[in-house]
This record gives C-alpha cells, sequence and structure tokens, in this order.
C-alpha cells in the first residue's frame, strides 16, 4: 500500500491525485504503527496514540494542501504538476 | 584649590566645540562668532585668575618657603592597567603650565575676536562654514589647554594627538582648494610619523619606570626613579639598580633612558617643526592667516619645546640627548633664518621664522644646565616661548590685515603701503623690533637671556646663535621694507586703495602690540624656573652680551634698511654675486623635494609596488581562485534543481533506498 502511494506519487500529474496518494502513504503508515504495536508490544498503546495523531495531522495538511492547490489553480489555471516549474533556479 | 575653575576652563571651550560643531548651521554667522568669543572670553579670565592664583595668591598649595610647587587640582583615573600603573586625567599647575594657560587663552582670544573680522570679505559676507571655523578654534583650544595641564605623559599624549588633528582641520579649511588638502594631509602625515617616535619613548620610559605622572619622574629623578623601582613590582630589581647607577642598559650605543628620551623629543620634533621633520609648517600656512597666528606660530608649534621643558628634570639625567637637542636646534634655527632670507611669501617668512624662534628655545632648553647660570637657559627658553607667542600672533595677525585688504600672499602685491594702512604698519614695525631684539621690546629681553645661556654653556653655541639672530633682525626688517617701504603702491586699475581694517581685527593688534612693548619687563625668573626657586636674572644678565647683541641686530636692521628701503638694484646684485646659495635658500634646500624622491621613489615605487603586487596577484588571486572553484561547481550542478517536484521526489527516494542499502551493508 505505501509502494503504492509513492508510484503514485511520482507518476500522477494532477495534483489531486498526488495528494490522493499521499494519503495512501499515510495510512499505510498508520496501519504499520497498529500492526507492529499490536504483534510486538500488545501491553502497549503508544503505537495507537500515534496513528491517532497522525490521522488529526492527516487531515488538517490535506485540508492545507487543497488550500494550496486551489491558490495554485487560481493563479495558474492549471494544476498538472509538470508545468508548475517555476520554483528552480 | 576648588576644582570648578580648572574644570571649566576645559570644559567652555569643549561645550563651545559641540555646541558650534552641532547647532552652528541653525544659528547665524554673527551669533555664532560672538558665541565663540563670549566663550573664550570666559576662559580667558579663569585662566588669568588661575594663573594669577598660583603665582601670587600665597597659598601653601602652590609655594612653599619661596618655591614654587607642582600641584595637582585634581587626577582622576581614566584606564587601569595595574594598580601601578594607570591614566588619568587630571589638571596639574606649577609655573609652566599657569604660564602657558596665559599664553594660549590671551592668542586664542585674540584670535577668535581678529577672525569675525578676517573670515568675511569687503562686503561683510561672512565665509562659508564660518560656524564650523568657530567650532575647530574651540576645539584647538580645548585641546591645547589640555595639553600644557597634562598631569601625566599620556593625557598629554591624547592632547597632542588633538591638537594635531584640529590642525588638520584647520589647516584643510578651505577644503575645496587642492593645495590647502595637500598642506593638511601633509601635515598630519608628519607629525604624525614624528608621534610615532614619542609614543615609543613613552612606552620605554613607563616600561621601566612603570608610571606616567609628571609628578614622579620629574621631582628629583633619581631618587624618584630608585623608589619608584625598589616598591614596583612590574619591573625587575636589577634594572633599578643599574638606572640608580647611572648606567642603564645600552642599545645601539645609547643607554635605554637617553633612547626614550630622544625618541620624545622627536614627537617634539614633529610638533616643533625641527629639521628634519620641519616640512610641514611652511605648506601648513595654506589654512586661514588667524590659523596660522593661533596654531602654527603660537601655541601648537611650542607644544614640542613645552614637552622638553616638561620632562626637563629627566633630560638632565642624560647630557646626550641634551646635546642632541642643542645641534638639531642650532641647525634648524640657521637653516629656516637663511630659506627666510629669500621667500617671496610674507606668510612663509614668518612661517621659517617661527621654525628659527622654536629652533632659539630648544637651543636654551638644550644648553641650560643647573651649573652654568643655574639653568638659565630653561628660565629663558620659556620667556621667549611667551614673547614670541605675543610677537608672531602680532606679526601674523597684521601680515592677515595685509592680505586682506591685498588680496594677494606674494610682496611683490604689496610694496609702499605704509600710507594706506598707520595702524598695521606701526604694530608691524613693533613687532619686527620685538622679534629682532631691539631694546626695550620683549624680544630683546628674552633672546638676550638665551645667548647668555649658550655663552656659558659653549662659546660655538653663542657665535652660531648670535648670527641667527642678526640674520633674524635682517629677515624680518626685509620683509618689513618689502611691505611697506620699497616703492610707491601700484592701485590697480578698478580696485580702492588699501585700507586698515575693521575694529574686530585692529583691536587684537593694538593689544599684542602693548604686551610686545611690555612683556620684556615681567620679571620672569621670578615665576618661571627649571626647579620653582625665585631666579633673579639681572644677577646673570650680562651687559656685554646684550650690547653684542643690540649690535648684530642692529647691523641686520641696518644692511636690510640699506637693500631693501628703496628700490634698487641691490637685491638683484646680491642674488647673482651667490646664485647658488640664493638657488638652494629659495627652494629651502630641497628639502621637499627629498622627501618626494623618499616617499615617492622609495616607498611607493620601491616597497609599496612590490608589496601591492603581491597582494594583488599572490593573495587575492589565492581568494579569487577559491571563490571561482566554488563558482564554477556551483554553476555545473545548477541544473539539477529543475522546479520538478517529482524529480525530486526520485532523487529523494533513491537516496533514502541508497542509504538504507549501505546501512543493511555495513550491518549484514
Amino acid at each position: 500500500m505505501f509502494a503504492c502511494g509513492v508510484y503514485g506519487f511520482i507518476t500522477r500529474k494532477n495534483m489531486i491525485a498526488m495528494l490522493v496518494s499521499l494519503e495512501l502513504m499515510l495510512n499505510a503508515v498508520d496501519i504499520n504503527f497498529v500492526v507492529f504495536n499490536r504483534y510486538l508490544f500488545p501491553g502497549a498503546f503508544e503505537g495507537m496514540f500515534f496513528t491517532l495523531f497522525a490521522i488529526a495531522i492527516a487531515a488538517a495538511e490535506t485540508a492545507l494542501a487543497i488550500a494550496i492547490i486551489i491558490n495554485i489553480f487560481r493563479a495558474e489555471k492549471n494544476i498538472d504538476v509538470r508545468n508548475l516549474d517555476k520554483m528552480k533556479f | 584649590m576648588d576644582v570648578t575653575i580648572p574644570i571649566l576652563i576645559l570644559a567652555i571651550p569643549l561645550t563651545m566645540f559641540l555646541l558650534l560643531g552641532i547647532a552652528g548651521c541653525k544659528m547665524s554667522h554673527r551669533t555664532a562668532g560672538i558665541l565663540g568669543c563670549l566663550g573664550m572670553g570666559t576662559v580667558l579670565v579663569l585662566a588669568y585668575y588661575t594663573a594669577a592664583q598660583y603665582f601670587f595668591s600665597g597659598n601653601e598649595l602652590f609655594g612653599a618657603d619661596g618655591v614654587r610647587l607642582q600641584h595637582i587640582v585634581f587626577n582622576q583615573t581614566w584606564l587601569e592597567f595595574t594598580p601601578t600603573m594607570a591614566i588619568k586625567l587630571g589638571f596639574l599647575l606649577d609655573p609652566i603650565s599657569a604660564m602657558m594657560l596665559v599664553v594660549i587663552t590671551t592668542i586664542s582670544f585674540m584670535v577668535h575676536l581678529y577672525s569675525m573680522g578676517y573670515m568675511r570679505d569687503h562686503h561683510g559676507v561672512y565665509e562659508h562654514g564660518f560656524q564650523r571655523f568657530y567650532a575647530f578654534l574651540s576645539l584647538f583650544s580645548f585641546s591645547m589647554l589640555g595639553l600644557v595641564v597634562a598631569t601625566n605623559i599620556f593625557q598629554m599624549y591624547i592632547f597632542w594627538e588633538l591638537v594635531g588633528a584640529s590642525s588638520y582641520l584647520l589647516i584643510g579649511f578651505y577644503y575645496v582648494k587642492p593645495s590647502a588638502v595637500s598642506a593638511s594631509k601633509k601635515a598630519f602625515i608628519v607629525t604624525r610619523f614624528a608621534d610615532l617616535g614619542f609614543l615609543i619613548g613613552i612606552l620605554i620610559l613607563s616600561y621601566y619606570v612603570g608610571n606616567f605622572d609628571f609628578m614622579n619622574l620629574t621631582s628629583s629623578p633619581v631618587a624618584s626613579l630608585a623608589e619608584t623601582f625598589s616598591v614596583d613590582i612590574a619591573a625587575p630589581q636589577h634594572i633599578a639598580q643599574i638606572f640608580a647607577d647611572n648606567a642603564a642598559p645600552v642599545f645601539m650605543g645609547g643607554s635605554v633612558l637617553t633612547w626614550a628620551l630622544v625618541l620624545i623629543f622627536m614627537g617634539g620634533m614633529g610638533k616643533s617643526a625641527m629639521m628634519p621633520l620641519h616640512i610641514w609648517l611652511p605648506d601648513a600656512m595654506e589654512g586661514p592667516t588667524p590659523v596660522s597666528a593661533l596654531i602654527h606660530a603660537a601655541t601648537m608649534v611650542v607644544a614640542g619645546v613645552y614637552l622638553v621643558a616638561r620632562l626637563f628634570p629627566l633630560y638632565l639625567m642624560e647630557d646626550t640627548a641634551l646635546v642632541i637637542i642643542t645641534v638639531v636646534g642650532a641647525i634648524t634655527a640657521l637653516y629656516a633664518a637663511m630659506v627666510a632670507c629669500t621667500q617671496l611669501d610674507i606668510k612663509r617668512v614668518l612661517a621659517f621664522s617661527t621654525i628659527s624662534q622654536i629652533a632659539f628655545m630648544m637651543v636654551s632648553l638644550g644648553v641650560a644646565r643647573p651649573e652654568h647660570h643655574e639653568a638659565l637657559g630653561y628660565m629663558a627658553s620659556m620667556f621667549h616661548l611667551f614673547t614670541h607667542a605675543m610677537f608672531k600672533a602680532l606679526l601674523f595677525l597684521c601680515a592677515g590685515a595685509i592680505i586682506h585688504a591685498i588680496g594677494s600672499n606674494d610682496y611683490t602685491d604689496m610694496h609702499g603701503l605704509r600710507k594706506y594702512m598707520p595702524i598695521t604698519h606701526w604694530t608691524f614695525l613693533i613687532g619686527c623690533l620685538a622679534i629682532a631684539g631691539i631694546i626695550p621690546f620683549s624680544g630683546f629681553f628674552s633672546k638676550d637671556e638665551i645667548l647668555s645661556a649658550c655663552l656659558g654653556y659653549d662659546w660655538v653655541a653663542y657665535v652660531w646663535m648670535s648670527l641667527v639672530a642678526g640674520l633674524t633682525a635682517f629677515y624680518m626688517f626685509r620683509l618689513y621694507f618689502l611691505i611697506f617701504w620699497w616703492k610707491e603702491h601700484k592701485i590697480h586699475e578698478g580696485h580702492h586703495a588699501p585700507h586698515d581694517q575693521a575694529w574686530t581685527m585692529s583691536l587684537p593688534l593694538i593689544i599684542l602690540a602693548a604686551i610686545s612693548c611690555v612683556a620684556g619687563f615681567i620679571p620672569f625668573g621670578e615665576l618661571v624656573s627649571w626647579n620653582g626657586h625665585p631666579y633673579d636674572f639681572m644677577a646673570h644678565f650680562d651687559w656685554s652680551v646684550a650690547g653684542i647683541s643690540l649690535a648684530i641686530a642692529v647691523a641686520g636692521i641696518a644692511l636690510a634698511w640699506v637693500m631693501y628701503r628703496r628700490e634698487n638694484a641691490l637685491p638683484e646684485k646680491f642674488r647673482n654675486a651667490v646664485p647658488a646659495l640664493w638657488t638652494w635658500c629659495y627652494h629651502r634646500f630641497y628639502w621637499d623635494e627629498l622627501y618626494m624622491f623618499i616617499t615617492h621613489k622609495i616607498i611607493f615605487g620601491g616597497i609599496c609596488r612590490p608589496l601591492a603586487w603581491f597582494d594583488r596577484n599572490i593573495i587575492d588571486g589565492t581568494m579569487d581562485s577559491f571563490a571561482a572553484v566554488t563558482n564554477k561547481a556551483s554553476e555545473a550542478i545548477r541544473p539539477l534543481q529543475s522546479g520538478q517536484i517529482q524529480m525530486y521526489v526520485w532523487y529523494y527516494l533513491i537516496g533514502v533506498l541508497a542509504l538504507a542499502g549501505i546501512c543493511a551493508a555495513c550491518i549484514l
């Protein structure tokens, strides 16, 4: 699932799709946290808490990313990441 | 003694400098001038009061059993290196500092007043920068007063540099004139070079003595040096012993004390324009004439004499140093007198005459020994300093009045002015008589005592200095006759006739002329002597010396009368009789050219140019190549930053995987 996210992040042109891929990666990490916690330290809850935090932060981050994408669209009329190469030397 | 007045003497000029320097541009010219004069007038009154208190109050702080003492009014620690060695700022009253207070404030006040008239054109319009001029005059007065009342040699050095800086500012007052700019730079650099010697001298002296205070250095020096060493931890005990035995460590044939004193004298040579460091003074005449009168005739240039006089008991320990002072002074006196006979610019003549007269004071200090006439030379030197300040300032101010009326420095534009400018004529004549040494004007008394002191020391010195005294009379009267007689004054078409100047300019002339007439009768020996004991110089007054010097002066004047009173061919004939001598004198013995050769050809060409090449090519080249390599490398990796975010992610991913691979390889 993480590999799917990475592949999507690198190959998609649309920024929304890249964002979706990013969410995929995050969720993969979350699942990893929960699973490893359950397997390796059955008595502990840190992994669970970490996951909850990560979900909350991911929500905020998604909102921020959407806002940035909307602003880029307003400015450029375009959200294809390959055409957005102004940030270079 | 109350500290208020001494503090005010220093604080008022400083305040005036700050006030006129900062707020001057908001004031009218007139207000600034009047403020400056009022400030200096107050200082004049306070300084006279202090001097009168010192000399005549009978206070036991200032004198006990008829011996004048050095009194420190206040002494504030400013920088402390070690508990025994600290730089202090204070106020020392003793005979010479009290006398200098009077000299400086008198001349400075006269110049302040005179400048009110001088620094404006014929229509009464004030010159550009008038307020700045007064601010600098105040700064100079402050520094000079601080210099003479210094309680220790380091305070003196600080104020010494300050007078140098204010002299630089005032010489370069007309900063749009290239000659004034280069003259001010020259003055600053030459004196700064000399001050290097002064500083090294101070350091040597303080290293061995562990103390800067004049009181400590000069009150019976041998005893105090030994005493200092016995308590001082910084100085090794064995050096104390060596100093006490009066056989200090030797460096290149001179004891350390000799070296220190000679190096300190080098600072004095620079400020007092002794040969070979005299070259800045004639050029300093580019400044406004009142400045020349104040700084380059009466006060700052005698700082070197004052310095030697201040450390005189120390100089007495080393005969070599005194002999050097005598020789340098004697050579300078003759040289400057010879050059003064040929110059065209009246201010230059006066400048060379100043050099010659200061050299007189130096010689007088150099020949002073307690065993000859109880160090008459010391007293004579201070006396001559006093009288010279008055009559030379007078001569400069007269020259200023003439230049202001004529608009030129060259005497060939003058001639026959006696009918047009009677006040200037008479006061100038009094100044000339005083400097020539005609009884009863002030110069006669002081110069005669110098000659007596020379005779007491060595007859060669006496003959030499008498010759210079004769030359002095000759060149001063040559100047006088060429300005005021020679031929009828030619008034150019469209110019009005020259005339005496406004009262602000004439009044200082009259006051200074009056002082020059009567100053000789001051019983100077009662007031100033090297060890504070009142000194009856009439007991050492030698009528034969006086008669001879008077005869020489009259002979000089008579020669000038014959050659220059009426237009004639004698000067031309004389010049053609000794063309080589005349040319050398006219070109000031090519000293400036020699300096130009040394600085430009040898120092700039021989040393600085290779150094500059090394700096530019080797040091800068190395640094430049570092920069170039970095630049190239950056250019090469520049395309990596393409702006394609997904490419960055690729690089990142590859990097992480590679690192993970390396870690894994290491662990396994």
